[in-house]
Formats: C-alpha cells, structure tokens, sequence
C-alpha cells in the first residue's frame, strides 16, 4: 500500500521535499509515526493534516493511492 | 442611472445593476492595511463596497513598499489607516471609509465588528488571527481569511453556514495557535511582494463574490497557492469535535483572553524529566495529569491532579496554585493545557509542560 504526502510552507525546510511517498502505513497515526521517525523536526512543529482534501483531527483509515497534505499555518500579511 | 464608474462590471450578465446595488448597500471591515490589506482595499474601494473599514496601528515604513503599494515614499512614517483613508477617497469618494487607527483587541473588537457584514484579516501574527477568528464566530460575522508565508498564500471563507447550515471556522483547520517563535512572519522569512497582492486580490474576490452572490466562494475551503510553481491546492474545512470548545463562550469570557500570551513562546516552558522530577519534589508545585481518564502508563509514583484535556477549560477555575506543572502522555496534549492555562491566568501563574510526556519520565527513570 502506498500514500502519498504533500508537504507545504516551511515544513519543507525539515523534509527536503515537497512530496513524497510511504509505504504501509495503515491510518493516520501510523503516518504520523513514520513521519516522525523519518523527519524528527516534524515531531516539535504545527500542522493540519487534510485526507483526500479534507480537514482531519481525528485517527482515520488510510487506502491505497490515499493523498495526505500537511499544511503548516501561515501568519504573514 | 447608470454609473459609469461601474459599468465594466455591471456589464457582467451575472453581476449586473443587482450586484452593483448589493456592494454599494455592503460593509466590509479590513483588519491590516499592509501587504493583503492595501490590494483587498483597492479592489473593494474601486468595485463600489458602499462602507469600507479599516484597522490598523501601524506606520508606513519603507520596507513595506515593495508590497503595499497603496503607499509612496512621501507616506513614511505616516498613520497606515488614516493614510489609506485618504488614497481610498480619492479612488472612489462615492463610498464611505471609516480608518480605525489602533489595533483590533479584545476590548474593540465586539464593537468595531458588529459595524460591518464582512471582515478581512490580513493580519500579520497569530495572536490577531485567533483574535479575530474567535470575535468573528462570537458576532456570527463571515470571515474572509488570507496569510502568507514566503511563496505560498492560503485563503478562506469561515463562518458562512452553507444549505445545510454547516459553517467552520480558523479553529477547525489549526485548532490552537504554534508559539509565534515556531512560525516566521515576513520579517524574518521574508515575502515577494506579488505574493501578497495575489492574496490579497484573491481576499477581495471573494468577498466580492460573497456580497454580490456570484460564483462559488471558498466557504468552507482553504486553498493554498504556490507562487513559484503556480500550484493551487484546496482543502474541504468541517468543522470539528473539539474545536468550537477553544473558542470562548461569550464576549465576556472573549474580553478576558490574552490573545498575545497565548501565543508567545514564553507563555508555556517546557522542561525536561530531569526538571520535572525536580519539581515533583517541591511541595509549591501542583501536577497535573491532562489524559484522559484511564489511559495507561498508570502513574502511582506521585501524586496528580486528573484534569483531562476534554473538558480542561472547564476546569480551569479550579487550580488554586501558583506553580503548576502538566503532563500527558508524549507532551503535545499538556503544551495545549499549558496554552490554555496561561491564556487565562497570564503571568499571575508559573506554568511548566513536561516535554516528551510521561513516557519521556518512565524512559528517563529507567536510564
């Protein structure tokens, strides 16, 4: 199984990246998780993380080919 | 009649004379009359919203121009408010624009926003945003959300309820504010000065669109916008458990917040296992536990106070100590308490969070 992540703002200074893949990675928490062992940074910093394009902040399920964003705020105006 | 000062849009089978008459009859508030505020003005100004706000505290300096160029050099060091004020006049003097030189506040805020039909914010901090936020679902007013960070803009429309009365707000999308040192503003990340006149453009479209009821306005969405790559990205906002409980419940208890607080860094210390067995030893703390009830590891190495992080607004009445140290289970959960703590009780309490939770402390122990 494979998830894509978009990763947005300055949470690419700590991923290097603006996308990337992960395998085997069940539910939300499990991303998390991953995500964090990856890429400590992300443990210490704020984001929304969105499904499919939808606003989550709860654990949910995550399929195949399932595009999760992490969508840092921005306070600049 | 019609006025030609209008008539390219007017022209516009779906914005028409109607449209026209329900700018002219609109009041939209401005909150930040800088990087997203001066384009969001100009376009407003020039489409015809009949009564215009402005918020602002700020002078022109030069090292906004690159951005805000509704101001000239000449304006350096001059009201932002007052100034837009004059320059908005002069673009169109058929509306009525009312400048605020302060900042919106808790003690302002109900009354200057119960003025107006739509607010603006393009803020530049935290602590005005969740300000603003938090005001604009207590007065039940639509809020046009725009924010930028280096080459990327988010934009919104929060608390519009839709056809089936769904409305989310700020808080379902980042539910409590990062420490403001966590996050760099245009300061110290630094902006391209086209990024915010799309945004802030972006901003006035939509309320635009809001007022005149064309299109589909971004309610409920937040798009995001990559100004390198052109990227456009949007996101479907629900509201969510929990979020509406952040908000204060009144404008009385809204008066009492410290917005800024809240969002300074200092606001919660963290500190280590090493400090926090410390301070188990020190009879002048209170310790407190923010999980929820019967999660594990159970803790019977010291004693606790139970307050779980569902119902901790609830409770905060109820802490009597000066020095008060909180826990959970990794050390997210007692940040937000720490947060939510500091945000009622200021710098009358000393509020410390145990950083990488009781695992971190069992770990620690164990070494």
């Amino acid at each position: 199984m494979q998830v894509k992540v978009l990763i947005f703002g300055q949470l690419t200074d700590i991923t290097g990246v603006s996308e990337l893949q992960l395998n085997d990675v069940s539910d939300r928490d499990e991303l998390i998780t991953a995500l964090n062992r990856q890429y400590p940074g992300l443990a210490d910093s704020k984001y929304a993380i969105a499904v499919n394009k939808q606003v989550i902040n709860e654990n949910i399920g995550l399929t195949d080919n399932s595009t999760v964003a992490l969508l840092p705020p921005f306070s600049g105006g | 009649m019609e006025n030609p000062r209008y008539q390219r849009q007017t022209s516009l089978k779906e914005f028409g004379e109607a449209g026209q008459i329900r700018l002219n009859n609109a009041k939209v508030l401005v909150i930040g009359a800088g990087g997203l505020g001066c384009p969001a003005l100009q376009y407003l100004a020039g489409a015809g919203v009949g009564t215009i706000g402005i918020v602002d505290n700020d002078r022109v300096a030069l090292s906004n121009l690159h951005r805000q160029v509704l101001y000239s050099t000449d304006d350096i060091g001059l009201s932002k408010a007052l100034r837009a004020a004059d320059i908005l006049s002069a673009l169109n003097p058929e509306i009525d624009i009312i400048p605020f030189n302060e900042s919106l506040s808790t003690t302002n805020a109900q009354h200057i926003i119960s003025q107006f039909d739509i607010i603006l914010d393009g803020t530049d901090n935290f602590a005005s945003r969740y300000l603003i936020n938090d005001a604009c679902v207590l007065a039940g007013k639509p809020l046009v959300y725009g924010a930028i960070s280096r080459f990327e803009g988010q934009v919104a429309v929060f608390n519009w309820a839709t056809n089936n009365g769904r409305s989310s707000n700020y808080r379902d999308v980042f539910p409590n504010p990062p420490a403001e040192d966590e996050i760099l503003n245009c300061e110290e990340a630094g902006v391209i000065g086209t990024l915010p006149g799309m945004i802030g453009t972006m901003m006035a479209n939509e309320a635009i669109k809001l007022i005149a009821q064309i299109g589909v306005p971004l309610i409920n969405r937040l798009m995001t916008y990559n100004s390198l790559n052109n990227q456009m990205y949007d996101l479907e906002v629900q509201p969510q458990a929990g979020s509406h409980s952040l908000i204060p419940a009144n404008f009385a208890a809204f008066e009492a917040k410290d917005y800024e607080l809240m969002c300074s860094s200092q606001s919660a210390t963290q500190i280590d296992p090493d400090r926090f067995e410390e301070m188990l030893q020190d009879p002048s703390f209170s310790v407190i536990d923010v999980r929820e009830l019967n999660e594990t590891p159970v803790i019977n190495e010291f004693n606790y106070l139970s307050l779980p992080l569902s119902s901790f607004e609830k409770s905060v009445n109820q802490i009597k100590e000066n020095k008060i140290v909180i826990f959970c289970k990794s050390g997210k959960r007692s940040l937000n308490a720490a947060r939510i703590l500091a945000s009622h009780y200021g710098n009358s309490k000393k509020i410390y969070s145990l950083k990488g939770g009781i695992l971190a402390w069992k770990d620690h122990k164990e070494v």
